[in-house]
Parts: structure tokens; C-alpha cells; sequence
């Protein structure tokens, strides 16, 4: 459903380029993890996707084909109807991505009211369901609430609402994990992989951190200064790293040293 | 404990521009005695509880005159901090926000036009428009006020452009202006309120200078600056002009000044 051709970003403020020539391709329904360290490219990759590069700010070439619509030159007023109605994105900061002076429920569905002419009552029930969906306790309570009143675990829930209110195709998670502490990161995996299982959205799953991509992801890309270095089955990629750099990164993952302590 | 005096700046504020807003709002339907009706006593009385605030040279009530002129003056001052706020408000949204050569050059014309004295550039202004009409006062303070607002909320805005609210807002397909209005400008409040006040101050000085300069509000509008230059002339014979005028004009800034304060202190105490 989404493939990447040749892509290739240039900072006008760099020598190097943040991308060099990746292709990547994501298929329906499927979780694609992307790895690598900070400075790799993943999250300009992930920006490529969203629409997010300063434009202005750098050069780019390649395609970003979302079914076959070309994402990466696609003008202003195109992206924003395909934004938000096809791609849903979920960032790393929970507590920065929610608007601190909107209700949590309105926030959920203002994308609804940005794309759709649904009713407001239809809105708030579609609100409402998404909250359920994500596990968030006694959504109707938490509608009404404003970020700084929920934990960072219970906003990051509700942006995931956000993102999937409108049943977008694809969902961009970028490190949507790593601002958040271990149990409820375990949360958030489930959440993530149950969605995926029941609704059939596909997902890029954008980490640093190997272990919560194995969880996750059947097929992983590894990114290393702009390039994509490796990218095969998870499992394969984990035991039979190809790449010198794969095999650095799956050798410095800490090891279980007694398997029956895990739960 | 700090949060006590928080409230105590507040409560003050509110309270003392509570009491003087609505001497002002009544002084538009009802004064003691008509504001600009002569010999309604003797002149020069002194202070007392018939007149509050004495009589002038013509024997006319000055807590009748305070009043009315007050009005006045509180109502250019709204209106210019109201068109000061709406016109800055707007350019230094869509500067801040979008950035780029329309920023440039309009960010350094609001330089250029800080650099003169306020008072000396609605002073041209006016005298280019035409003095002795209230409206003109008006239009010429709000544009001596549009730079200050633009340049407080563009950099708001500015700073909020990145926020990864915003960028998720604009990720959800929102327009620009929805981004602005809806999602930045309710954040940046806490930099615009205080603004919105210290200006309405500023705005009321101005007036009073230039009515004192004898550009601003013409008889038989009173208004306090006006009155100022009037008492002016017969301190000798009736301080209690001008220190009346004075002193009402002082509280009401002071009590302006006070909610101001409490706003910026709240402020100081976010995060």
C-alpha cells in the first residue's frame, strides 16, 4: 500500500544527505519496523511520509507512493486531505503533542471535524469508540478532561485515538514508546498489536529500540546514516544480521541471563 | 504562599477596577449634578460631602466632571488597545507563524515606528488626519499600538509553530487559520493578557498627554487629560482639580496595573 522509491533528502544547512536512497515498501495490514540510531534518517523518512519536511529547507527527489498517489510532491492542499484521513501519526512526546488548553475528546475528534460532515453527537460516539478501543478507562469521563490531568500512558492512548478515529490505512509511530516507562510501553505494544490484528491498519513502527521491534514487527528496516542497510523478516534479521552494522546493534542488545525469571 | 498573593493582586485589581469601572459606566446615565451645567455651587468650594471633589472656577460639580470624563478617556483606551490587540494579534500571528520576507519587512517597519515617541507619532498622525475629532484620537493611538502587540504575539506564535501539537494538528489536515485561532491563540493568552493590560495603561496616558497637549478630545467632551490642563491653570485656587483628576486617574491604572501583575506572576509560576 505504501512504497518508497529511491528516496533521497538533503538539508540545505548539511553536507550529508539525512536520506540517502531508500526504498522501503509497507503491505496491507503489515507492521514494518524501522530501526536505527538518533541521526540515522528514520524519523526525516517518517517526516517524507507525513508531509513534515521543511520544504523549503531541503532538497528531495524519489516517490512516496500511498496506492499509488505520489505523497512527496504532492501540493499543500492535496496532502491535507490525505492527511489525517489516510495517515494517522503518533509522536514520541505524549504530553507535548496533545493541545494543553483542548478537552482530550475534542482533540480526538477534530479530525473528524476537519475531514468529515459528520454531527457533533456523531463525532462525540466516534470519539468515544476510538477511546474505548485504545483501552482507555471510562472514556466518557476522560473526554472531558484536559492533558495535564492524565498520565503520559493514558495521553499517549488518547493521541493513538486521535490518530485512529478516523480509521486511517496507515499509522506512523515514531518512537511512540520511548517516553514512557516499561510497563506501560508492554501496554502500548499490546494496545498496538491488537489494533492491528482487528482493524487491519498497517503501521511503521519507528524505534531505536531493537527489543520492543521484535515484539512488534514481522518485517524490520535498518537505517545507518541515511541509508538502509538491511531490511528482511525480523527473525531473520535477528539471528542472521547480514550487515556489519546489524550484526553491532543485535550484538549489543543485554542479553536475558535466566529465561524462566521473564514473565 | 505565593499563590496567596497571587490571588491578593488579583482580588485588589479586580476589586478597585471594579469600583472605578462602574463610577465610570454610571457617570455615562447619571452624575451628582451635570457635569458641564455652571454655578450648580460656589465657586472654588473646597471638598465636602455635597461636592465631593470641590468645584471649579465656574462652580461646576469636579466628581461630576471625573466621572463623565473618565468615561471618556476609558473608552478611547478601550477601543485603541482594542484595535492595538485585534491588528496586532493578526499580523503577528501570520509573521510568527509563517515566517519568511513578509515577516522581515514588516517586523523592521515596527521597528521603525517604535522608534519615534508614541505620543510624537500619533501627534503626526492626527495632524495628517485632522485633530479635534475623538475618532481620529482613537485611530491614531490604536496604530501607535499595533507594532507592540505584533511584536509580543509574534513571537508566541513563533515559538508555538513547532510545538508538536501544532505540527499534529497540521498533520490532521487542519487549515492554517484553524491552526491559529483554534489551537495557538488560546495558548498564548498568558503573554497577551498582560499585554492587553499594560497597553490599556499606556493608552490612558496617552490620551491624558494629548488632551493635556490640547490634540486629543476637544470641549465640551471632558475627558481627563483635558481636564488636567483646565485644573492646570487654577491650582492656586482649587488643588482639589487636579488631585482629584489625578488621583482617579492614578487608581484606575493602578488597578489595571494590579490584574496585569497577577496575570504575569501566574504566568512566572506555570511550569
Amino acid at each position: 500500500m505504501l512504497e518508497i522509491r529511491d528516496l533521497h533528502v538533503k538539508f540545505h544547512d548539511r553536507d550529508r544527505e539525512a536520506v540517502s536512497g531508500v526504498s522501503l515498501h509497507i503491505e496491507d495490514g503489515e507492521i514494518l519496523g524501522l530501526v536505527g540510531e538518533s541521526g540515522s534518517g528514520k524519523s526525516v523518512t517518517a517526516m517524507s511520509i507525513a508531509g513534515l519536511l521543511p520544504r523549503r529547507q531541503c532538497d528531495y527527489t524519489g516517490e512516496i507512493l500511498l496506492d499509488g498517489k505520489d505523497l512527496l510532491h504532492a501540493d499543500r492542499a492535496e496532502l491535507r486531505k490525505l492527511h489525517g484521513k489516510e495517515i494517522g501519526v503518533v509522536f514520541q512526546e505524549p504530553m507535548s503533542s496533545m493541545d494543553p488548553l483542548m478537552k482530550i475528546g475534542e482533540q480526538v475528534e477534530e479530525v473528524l471535524l476537519i475531514h468529515t460532515k459528520l454531527t457533533k453527537e456523531e463525532r462525540r460516539r466516534m470519539a468515544l469508540e476510538a477511546m474505548a478501543a485504545v483501552e482507555l478507562a471510562d472514556p466518557e469521563a476522560v473526554y472531558d478532561k484536559y492533558p495535564h490531568e492524565l498520565s503520559g500512558g493514558m495521553l499517549q492512548r488518547a493521541m493513538i485515538a486521535a490518530a485512529i478515529v478516523i480509521k486511517p490505512r496507515l499509522l506512523l509511530l515514531d518512537e511512540p514508546t520511548t517516553a514512557l516507562d516499561v510497563t506501560i510501553q508492554a501496554q502500548i505494544l499490546d494496545l498496538l498489536k491488537k489494533l492491528n490484528r482487528e482493524s487491519g491498519i498497517s503501521m511503521l513502527f519507528i524505534s531505536h529500540n531493537l527489543n520492543v521491534v521484535r515484539k512488534l514487527c514481522r518485517r524490520v528496516a535498518v537505517m545507518q546514516r541515511g541509508v538502509l542497510v538491511e531490511e528482511g523478516e525480523t527473525e531473520t534479521v535477528f539471528h542472521h544480521p547480514q550487515h556489519p552494522y546489524t550484526q553491532r546493534l543485535v550484538a549489543a542488545i543485554p542479553t536475558r541471563c535466566r529465561k524462566e525469571d521473564q514473565p | 504562599m505565593k499563590k496567596t498573593s497571587m490571588n491578593g493582586y488579583l482580588a485588589a485589581g479586580l476589586i478597585l477596577t471594579g469600583v472605578l469601572v462602574l463610577l465610570i459606566v454610571a457617570g455615562y446615565f447619571w452624575t451628582p449634578y451635570d457635569p458641564n451645567a455652571m454655578s450648580v455651587g460656589p465657586k472654588f468650594a473646597k471638598p465636602s460631602l455635597q461636592y465631593l471633589l470641590g468645584t471649579d472656577n465656574f462652580g461646576r460639580d469636579i466628581f461630576s466632571r471625573v466621572m463623565k470624563g473618565a468615561g471618556t478617556t476609558f473608552a478611547i483606551a478601550v477601543a485603541t488597545v482594542v484595535i492595538g490587540a485585534v491588528f496586532g494579534t493578526l499580523l503577528g500571528a501570520l509573521t510568527g507563524y509563517f515566517g519568511g520576507l513578509a515577516d522581515a519587512v514588516l517586523m523592521r517597519l515596527g521597528d521603525i515606528l517604535t522608534a519615534f515617541p508614541s505620543i510624537l507619532l500619533a501627534m503626526v498622525i492626527i495632524s495628517i488626519m485632522g485633530p479635534g475629532k475623538t475618532v481620529n484620537v482613537v485611530l491614531a493611538l490604536g496604530l501607535v499600538f499595533i507594532p507592540s502587540f505584533a511584536r509580543v504575539t509574534r513571537t508566541a506564535y513563533a515559538g508555538l509553530r513547532d510545538a508538536n501539537y501544532v505540527k499534529s494538528a497540521r498533520l490532521m489536515g487542519a487549515s492554517s487559520a484553524r491552526i491559529l485561532w483554534v489551537h495557538i491563540l488560546p495558548n498564548i493568552m498568558q503573554v497577551l493578557l498582560p499585554a492587553i493590560t499594560i497597553g490599556f495603561n499606556n493608552a490612558v496616558l496617552a490620551e491624558a498627554s494629548m488632551s493635556y497637549l490640547g490634540i486629543g478630545v476637544t470641549p465640551p467632551d471632558a475627558s481627563m487629560g483635558y481636564m488636567l490642563s483646565e485644573a492646570q491653570g487654577m491650582f492656586g485656587a482649587a488643588p482639589w482639580y487636579a488631585l482629584g483628576t489625578g488621583f482617579f486617574m492614578v487608581l484606575l491604572i493602578f488597578g489595571v496595573g494590579l490584574i496585569g501583575e497577577s496575570l504575569q506572576r501566574r504566568d512566572g509560576e506555570v511550569d
